[in-house]
């Protein structure tokens, strides 16, 4: 078999048997509750009748493994159970599936971190590129030392000032970033610009300096020296025969600093009030609405290994090495 | 090697009296750039603060000595938070709580991972892959993720945030020590200790922790940095450090509706935190250049 392709299917097959293993982890995160855990979320006043109602709702009186597998094969077909939030009687017993909780939340999600992918990728790579090209200039210095200090500090932080000085001092964006399902693009894009210039900040850093380092290390190889002494334009050489040999370590940077920006968005969400799926969680983990929380850690963990996987195998495929075996 | 080797003679012999361990650090100060410098001076600053809190705070840590929201005044430097209690106080109070349980949850990531890793280094076989295949898996979702489900099932308090944290991190550490930890398990000493019939203590904190202690230094600064931020994330997100305990965390989230009215007090505690992730990644900065060998051009 083709040896790339071999490789291929080996890293998926790992990929699977990690995407099964974390939803067995996410899965046993409630046959670890309390035994009164029924009671906590009925309240006080819950009869055993209740009780014993809630748990067979919530299919607490079958096994652990058959309820797996009902769980896991509804999960695949969108169904995800029903949220502890409508139960008993803290939602006047209306039934709220976590499906029709979580579906606009993640639209909301995604739209930004395509809004601030869309950004950041193409600015890592040009910064990226920039400093690779002026190594040692005082652009250089600059850039790394100022991602160098964005790397170090914490999310809130980064979103707190911008929102003090682009959105209170200098009001120029919205500094909450309030959408609703009926929202127009148009206004969508304006009130997410600053969560996207926030997240921004964070992941440029990082994706920047791989680019630089992984284009660096090649310039010091002797096919580079050959181009130059060619006298090849050093633009040309960089674009031209580094970049293409340094694709796979941009690429799984990316990828990498893409499955960050789907954690990162939880803390910038909440910041900007934005109705994403990062802000439900962190209310469902105080309210401790469990199959909402299973639900959020189970797509943010596969979207998390899948951009990770595909990271490995851009890797693979593009390095043609492995075309070649000795 | 032996005195009678024949280049050896010509040098005359450099006699040097081995320095002490303060004379040492001295000198490797002396040199240190000026980050590294800033670096430490922060830290040592932050530590200062946070050992004597109680002496330094003007007023007890959680007591209402003002009404809400209060402006910044002579009496209270820094205003007053949503309790009116003072906010400078707070903030002193803060590095004690926040530094110190970032650093234990540190502590016992070590212990746990540190512990874990050279144990499988020596064992090697079936608890190696055992481990390490489930060190993986763990390491496959995001920590901040694993650590909000791990949250909403036992519930949020200080106990469970450095419990989960330190499980969390220790993965993590237990890579690092299991990667360096094998390439020291081969060597002859280990083996002649194992002839000699030391015990596995012995090995573990006699012969092989010394040898792999510098990268795990380093490593403890930026784990510590990694574990300050998630902490800090999860009281800002209001699951981590639980009130009336001063934490920076927490009191960014309580304040943040100031930030509305122009006024930038909830932007210090997160700036205290930024500004003591920047000084320790400096001083690890610096750290790992002395320690990986490699020397300045000048």
């Amino acid at each position: 078999m083709n040896p790339v392709l071999r490789t291929v299917l080996q890293r998926l097959g790992l990929g699977l048997v990690t995407l099964f293993v974390v939803s067995v982890i996410i899965f046993i995160g409630i046959e670890l509750l309390p035994g009164d855990f029924a009671k906590a979320i009925l309240g006080q006043a819950a009869t055993p009748d209740t009780v014993a109602a809630f748990q067979r709702t919530v299919g607490l009186d079958k096994a652990p493994v058959e309820r797996y597998f009902a769980w896991i094969l509804g999960v695949i077909q969108g169904d995800f159970g029903v949220s502890f939030s409508g139960l008993g009687a803290l939602g006047g017993g209306q039934e709220r599936t976590v499906a029709s909780l979580i579906a606009p939340r993640l639209y909301n999600t995604l739209f930004l971190a395509s809004f601030t992918a869309i950004i950041a990728v193409p600015l890592a790579l040009t910064l990226g590129i920039l400093a690779a090209f002026y190594r040692n200039s005082v652009f250089d210095r600059v850039v790394n030392s100022l991602t160098l200090t964005t790397i170090s500090f914490p999310e809130f932080f980064v979103a707190y000032i911008l929102m003090y000085f682009l959105a209170i001092k200098l009001p120029i964006f919205y500094s909450l970033a309030n959408v609703g399902a009926d929202t127009p693009l148009l206004e969508r894009f304006a009130r997410t610009t600053l969560p996207a210039m926030t997240l921004t900040l964070v992941i440029v850093a990082h994706m920047m300096r791989m680019t630089r380092a992984a284009i660096i290390n090649l310039l010091a190889s002797p096919y580079i020296e050959m181009a130059y002494l060619k006298g090849t334009p050093r633009m040309q050489v960089i674009l031209r025969h580094a970049l293409p040999n340094a694709w796979a370590p941009i690429a799984t940077v990316i990828a990498f600093n893409l499955a960050y920006l789907v954690v990162g968005v939880v803390v910038v969400e909440v910041v900007y009030v934005y109705p994403g799926i990062g802000q439900l969680m962190v209310d469902s983990v105080s309210a401790r609405d469990i199959p909402v929380v299973q639900a959020c850690a189970l797509i943010f963990a596969v979207t998390y290994i899948l951009l990770n996987l595909a990271a490995d195998i851009i890797s693979i495929v593009t390095n043609p090495r492995l075309l070649h075996p000795r | 090697m032996s005195a009678e080797t024949p280049g050896m003679a010509v040098e005359p012999p450099i006699v040097r009296r081995r320095r002490g361990f303060r004379s040492r650090a001295w000198r490797g100060l002396k040199k240190a750039p000026p980050t590294a410098w800033f670096g430490l001076i922060v830290v040592f600053l932050y530590v200062f603060v946070a050992l004597f809190a109680s002496w330094i705070a003007p007023f007890p840590e959680s007591e209402a000595t003002g009404a809400a929201f209060e402006p910044w005044s002579s009496e209270h430097l820094l205003g007053t938070d949503q309790l009116g209690r003072d906010m400078l106080t707070r903030m002193i109070y803060g590095a004690r709580n926040t530094i110190g349980i970032a650093f234990a949850t540190t502590i016992l990531a070590f212990l746990i991972g540190g512990i874990l890793g050279i144990l499988v280094s020596i064992m090697r076989g079936w608890a190696d892959q055992f481990v390490s295949r489930g060190v993986d898996v763990v390491m496959a979702i995001p920590a901040l993720i694993f650590a909000l489900m791990l949250l909403s099932i036992v519930g949020p308090s200080t106990t469970n945030i450095i419990l989960i944290i330190a499980i969390l991190d220790s993965t993590r550490v237990y890579r690092l020590t299991r990667s360096v930890a094998m390439n020291v398990v081969v060597m002859d000493y280990v083996e002649s200790a194992r002839l000699r019939g030391e015990g596995l203590g012995w090995i573990m904190g006699r012969e092989i922790l010394p040898n792999i202690l510098p990268p795990l230094v380093a490593e403890f600064g930026l784990r510590f940095c990694f574990v300050f931020l998630t902490i800090s994330a999860l009281s800002f997100l209001g699951l981590g450090i639980q009130p009336p305990t001063a934490d920076w965390g927490s009191m960014v989230r309580e304040n943040a509706t100031l930030i509305s009215y122009g006024d930038i007090t909830p932007l210090l505690p997160a700036g205290a935190i930024a500004l003591l992730t920047v000084a320790v990644n400096f001083v690890v900065d610096w750290f790992l250049h002395k320690t990986s060998g490699l020397r300045d051009d000048d």
